[in-house]
């Protein structure tokens, strides 16, 4: 098995760059076929981890750390592979045909190489090499932010990148402190050296990690970058970086707070869970307001991050916060991608990007609306759904240490994702005046609708296999 | 899995798998659906029927599956979980047939048909729960299956009723999964139970379990439309006829007054509630709710308004039943389930039919109805007679076991509660039979609609579901000693309640 | 203080005037040099920081050199936008956000 993880990584990247030399706009065919051999090993993986084999390590080039790079695989990291292949690979389906029209140069190797990064950055066992796919990562999601071309997604890709820059050149200098600290970068290494005792160096490394991955995540109050960037983008690139993108930044924390930094995080376990809570108000209130589709749905990214944040005060022996975290982030990744997917569609369907425009949809793109309906129903927190299961083992959480703020703002914000969830649902039940049909090409829309429909359904099943879930991410954990 | 495992997810099935075929019919193929629609609501009833027996006979139906570490979704089915599933059983299949006509040659048929498959779905699944969180699941789906029957016209007061109703429900669907896990925190999670469970756990603080109570009756309480939370059940009227009369007469209120009854007998046990000082407070809350929502129907123009009104108030008699703490409340309470559904869905139905023949949707416009409309009007007269508690309908055997429950549990005042309610049924329900029965015909009536299939007074399958549903409520009145009536079967569930 | 740690306290130096260029600065051209700034305070920080007892120390100057790639990466991209953007509205400056 070890041998087969260095292929998560290798096959997207073969696949970006023969799409690159293939030419503009092509690739499509492979990409979707090649990702769901990737798709395969990632479940592969997953079930040899649940097998109870340990966690492999594979040695890249027989080298070995520190010299050489170490690919490691935990319950953790293959859930996030899952993920982005589950994430990837409906969505390539939809940008095929999404894309058919007027192809984008680019997109197919930009995936490639996005969803590359992804792989590796979650097979990747030290700072310096994270570092390196975070910003594969980031690269490929600009490119793929600026793909439109039009100013307003130039302007926005610019955001992204200056944001992402500084966020990335924080973690980088962070790197360097801990390097020149302990000589050494390896997350196992350094868990028990930084427990041992931390020199101030380290504890401004912690800093500067902690607040430039929150930089890449787009936690309040770094989200500005997000909502025009998301929600500029074409449907397809706008699915995948907000339901991936963040996420990887995000599990990055994760793995940190975790491993080396966990004694000092008790210190400032307090900041992340302020700032989330913020976020999950302001997000959801802004997406309340917003009067395009897209600008909703990214809203909505930003407050869905902050219940990721929520958990870090109630880490603990109980592993229920990062139930609810891994949880969360598997949930909302599908989640999101279908409420993109199904966006996309109705802003092809009724040629504008505007929340009052859906109305009269529920008569001629109801498959749409169910799969908006059904994501909506996981980022609300609503049964049966793994948005459900996140939100209850957080509110458990919470309540067993008391905090009862928390269950507050986790409540106001199920009840605001209600508001702009069913601020788009209520204008597509809207009867619309005359009755006239919405002239659409029910052939070529009958692919993305499906795939968008697909996504949705698997958010929703996601809370039905709630144990499955959390034993694969107590492997190694 | 074993048979006993299979049958209450055949239950849950049989109107699931319809439902989501239905969903991919295309419009046109109404034969299809129809078909689809009865055979899943036949299927139910029988494997219902299975049960029934079963139960009787001892059997135990139950089914599990660990979605999270000690968190089921379990299904029990006992005799208080069938009361329920075969009322919604039996009404599904009549009010199928009922939207059937009622709907035909409107738009958007599958989705209709669909929604409400899934609605009769979420109903069985809270009657079935075994545990909270089971319930809360199939609870908030019943919500979100319901949302767009209440929009289903689509019009700009149909988007406000569905708003309106998702504001309420939503925030009580909060408050209730904060009092589910604040428990599932404190006590661990645990399967309702005769009895109570919360009883023989020592050492809880009794505030807790409180607000604790505060916080699922407040949740629970939405739907059951118990005074101050009854807001949404007169917005929600304007869903087309078969919607008000399966849900938000049988189907939604009654899940809520459902759970209530599950809380208190399932969760808390009656006796650890009562000297937890619960009961008290829940039986002035039903009290103020069963005045208030009576008042206001006296001032409702609005036939459907005024019966939204007139299930405010009735449905908390099964709240009432729950909270006077004896076994002949308990029997009112749970007998008073069945019939008021009965009774209720046959009002609902009669009205819907004013108003597809002739357009009449206010009391003011009913004069010489029964004339033109006889039997719809004879059914109609015999809801409302059972409402208002006459004697030989189902009506009366309710009220005079929660009177007989209110005397054993020397709370007089109910009994006064009581009679003012019946005599405010009186005031709003006879000046309707009145008007119907004794006023002279108008020249022409507000919207006269030919119905393309059926007798004189209007479609078939628009007549024959009330008619059915007035013969079941007078049946279920003058028989309510034989055995299998919903009196016996409510005493043998309070039998085993207070052993 | 020894040599490695003076290049160090530089980088750091470096790093933070890179930082705020990059969020302060308006002319894209200034923010992109400002970032490449920042990042060379990194790799300074990378290489001084590591460098206290005099032997040099490969693994960092390793890292350096792959940091550089990737800043050149990011620079090349972030320009190539920020000609594109130019080209479309003659500006070098980002236009306020229109995020809802």
């Amino acid at each position: 098995m070890t041998e087969w993880l260095p292929w998560l990584i290798l096959l997207p990247l073969l696949w970006a760059t023969a799409a690159f030399l293939l030419g503009p706009g092509r690739g499509a065919r492979l990409a979707i076929g090649t990702t769901a051999v990737q798709l395969a090993l990632a479940f592969a993986l997953a079930f040899e981890l649940g097998s109870g084999s340990g966690a492999p390590v594979h040695r890249v080039g027989g080298w070995g750390a520190p010299l050489g790079i170490d690919l490691v695989a935990d319950g953790l990291s293959a859930l996030i592979l899952i993920l982005t292949q589950l994430v990837a690979l409906p969505l390539f389906v939809y940008a095929r045909i999404y894309f058919a029209a007027a192809a984008p140069a680019w997109f197919w190797p930009l995936a490639g190489f996005l969803v590359a990064g992804m792989n590796a950055l979650v097979l990747s066992a030290d700072l310096f090499n994270l570092y390196v796919t975070l910003e594969i990562v980031g690269l490929a999601a600009v490119g793929l932010v600026a793909m439109g071309g039009t100013a307003g997604q130039l302007a926005a890709a610019l955001r992204y990148l200056l944001a992402t820059l500084v966020g990335s050149g924080m973690y980088l200098l962070g790197v360097a402190l801990v390097y020149g600290s302990y000589g050494t970068v390896s997350i196992a290494t350094l868990t028990p050296l930084v427990s041992a005792g931390a020199p101030l160096a380290v504890w401004f490394a912690g800093g500067l990690l902690l607040i430039g991955l929150m930089v890449k995540t787009a936690l309040f109050p770094f989200h500005g970058w997000l909502p025009p960037a998301h929600g500029g983008a074409p449907a397809p690139v706008s699915a995948l970086v907000s339901a991936l993108v963040v996420k990887a930044s995000f599990y990055l924390i994760l793995r940190l707070w975790l491993g080396p930094f966990a004694a000092m995080a008790e210190v400032a376990a307090a900041l992340p869970a302020v700032l989330g809570a913020a976020a999950i108000l302001w997000g959801s209130w802004r997406a309340v307001r917003a009067q395009r589709l897209k600008a909703l749905v990214a809203w909505s990214t930003v407050a869905q991050v902050g219940y990721l944040f929520l958990i870090f005060p109630l880490l603990g022996a109980d592993q229920l916060a990062l139930h609810a975290g891994g949880m969360q982030v598997l949930a909302h990744g599908l989640a999101k991608a279908a409420m993109f997917a199904s966006v996309g569609v109705l802003i092809q369907a009724t040629g504008r990007d505007a929340v009052a425009g859906v109305a009269g949809v529920a008569a001629c793109l109801p498959l749409t609306l169910f799969a908006f309906g059904l994501a909506g129903v996981t980022l609300m927190g609503l049964p049966p759904s793994g948005g459900f299961l996140a939100k209850w083992l957080l509110i458990e959480a919470a309540l067993l240490r008391g905090r009862w703020d928390m269950v507050i703002v986790v409540f106001a914000g199920g009840l605001l994702a209600a508001t702009y969830v069913f601020r788009v649902l209520q204008q597509a039940f809207l009867a619309t005046p005359g009755g006239e049909a919405l002239r659409v090409d029910r052939r070529r829309l009958a692919t993305l609708e499906w795939t968008a429909f697909a996504l949705a359904v698997a958010s929703i099943l996601v809370g039905l296999r709630g144990m499955e879930i959390l034993r694969l991410l107590g492997v190694g954990a | 899995m074993s048979v006993n495992e299979v049958l209450p997810l055949a239950v849950i099935a049989s109107s699931l798998v319809p439902g989501l075929l239905i969903f991919a019919l295309p419009e046109h193929r109404v034969g299809l659906r129809t078909t689809l629609n009865l055979f899943g609501a036949v299927v139910k009833l029988l494997l219902v029927a299975v049960l029934l027996l079963g139960i009787a006979g001892g059997e135990e139906y139950a089914f599990r599956y660990a979605v999270l570490p000690g968190i089921d979704l379990a299904f029990h089915a006992d005799a208080f979980a069938l009361l329920f599933v075969t009322l919604s059983a039996v009404l599904w299949l009549l009010t199928t047939v009922y939207a059937i006509g009622y709907l035909e040659g409107s738009p958007f048929r599958s989705r209709f048909f669909g929604f409400f498959s899934l609605c009769v779905t979420a109903t069985m699944g809270i009657a079935m729960a075994a545990n909270l969180f089971t319930f809360f699941v199939f609870y908030e789906l019943l919500t979100l299956a319901t949302f767009p029957l209440v929009v289903h016209r689509g019009t700009p007061q149909a988007l406000r009723g569905g708003r309106i109703y998702l504001a309420y429900t939503l925030v009580g669907g909060t408050l209730l999964l904060t009092g589910i896990v604040w428990l599932n925190a404190l006590v661990g999670p645990a399967d309702f139970a005769h009895g109570g469970v919360l009883a023989g756990v020592d050492g809880l603080p009794a505030w807790q379990l409180q607000a604790i109570f505060a916080l699922l009756i407040a949740g629970l309480g939405v739907k059951a439309a118990i005074v101050p939370l009854h807001g949404w059940l007169p917005q929600a009227m304007v869903a087309p006829a078969p919607v008000s009369a399966l849900l938000h007469a049988v189907a939604v209120v009654k899940a809520g007054a459902f759970g209530v009854l599950r809380v208190v007998y399932g969760t808390y046990g009656v006796e650890f509630a009562a000297a937890l000082q619960l009961l008290a407070p829940l039986a002035v809350a039903a009290a103020i709710t069963i005045v208030w929502g009576s008042l206001r129907a006296l001032f409702q123009d609005d036939l459907k308004r005024r019966l939204a009104y007139s299930t405010v108030s009735q449905v908390s008699y099964i709240v009432l039943g729950a909270a006077l703490a004896g076994p002949m409340g308990t029997v009112g309470g749970l007998v008073h389930l069945v019939h008021q559904g009965l009774m209720k869905i046959t009002l609902f139905f009669c009205a819907g039919n004013y108003a597809e023949t002739l357009g009449i949707h206010k009391v003011s416009e009913m004069d010489g109805a029964g004339r033109r409309m006889p039997l719809t009007t004879i059914a109609f007269t015999i809801g409302a007679l059972g409402m208002m508690g006459a004697p030989l309908t189902a009506g009366a055997i309710s009220k005079a076991w929660l009177g007989d429950g209110a005397t054993a549990a020397g709370m007089d005042w109910v009994m006064a509660v009581l009679w003012i309610s019946s005599l405010l049924n009186a005031a709003y329900f006879l000046p309707i039979l009145w008007r119907a029965w004794f006023r002279p015909m108008p020249a022409t009536w507000p919207e006269e609609g030919i119905p393309a299939s059926g007798c004189r007074e209007t479609a078939w399958l628009l007549l024959l579901p009330p008619l059915a549903t007035a013969v079941i409520t007078l049946g279920t009145g003058v028989l309510s000693e034989w055995p299998g009536s919903p009196l016996d079967w409510a005493r043998l569930i309070a039998q085993r309640e207070y052993p | 203080m020894s040599t490695g740690l003076i290049f160090a306290c530089v980088g750091v130096v470096l790093f933070a005037m890179g930082m705020a260029g990059v969020l302060l600065l308006e002319h894209l051209l200034r923010r992109i040099l400002a970032f490449n700034l920042m990042g060379s305070g990194a790799f300074l920080v990378m290489v001084g920081f590591a460098q206290r007892m005099d032997v040099p120390d490969p693994v960092p100057q390793a890292m350096v050199l792959t940091g550089i790639v990737v800043a050149v990466a990011a620079t090349a991209l972030a320009l190539a936008l920020a000609r594109r953007l130019h080209a479309l509205t003659g500006k070098y400056t980002l236009p306020p956000a229109a995020d809802d």
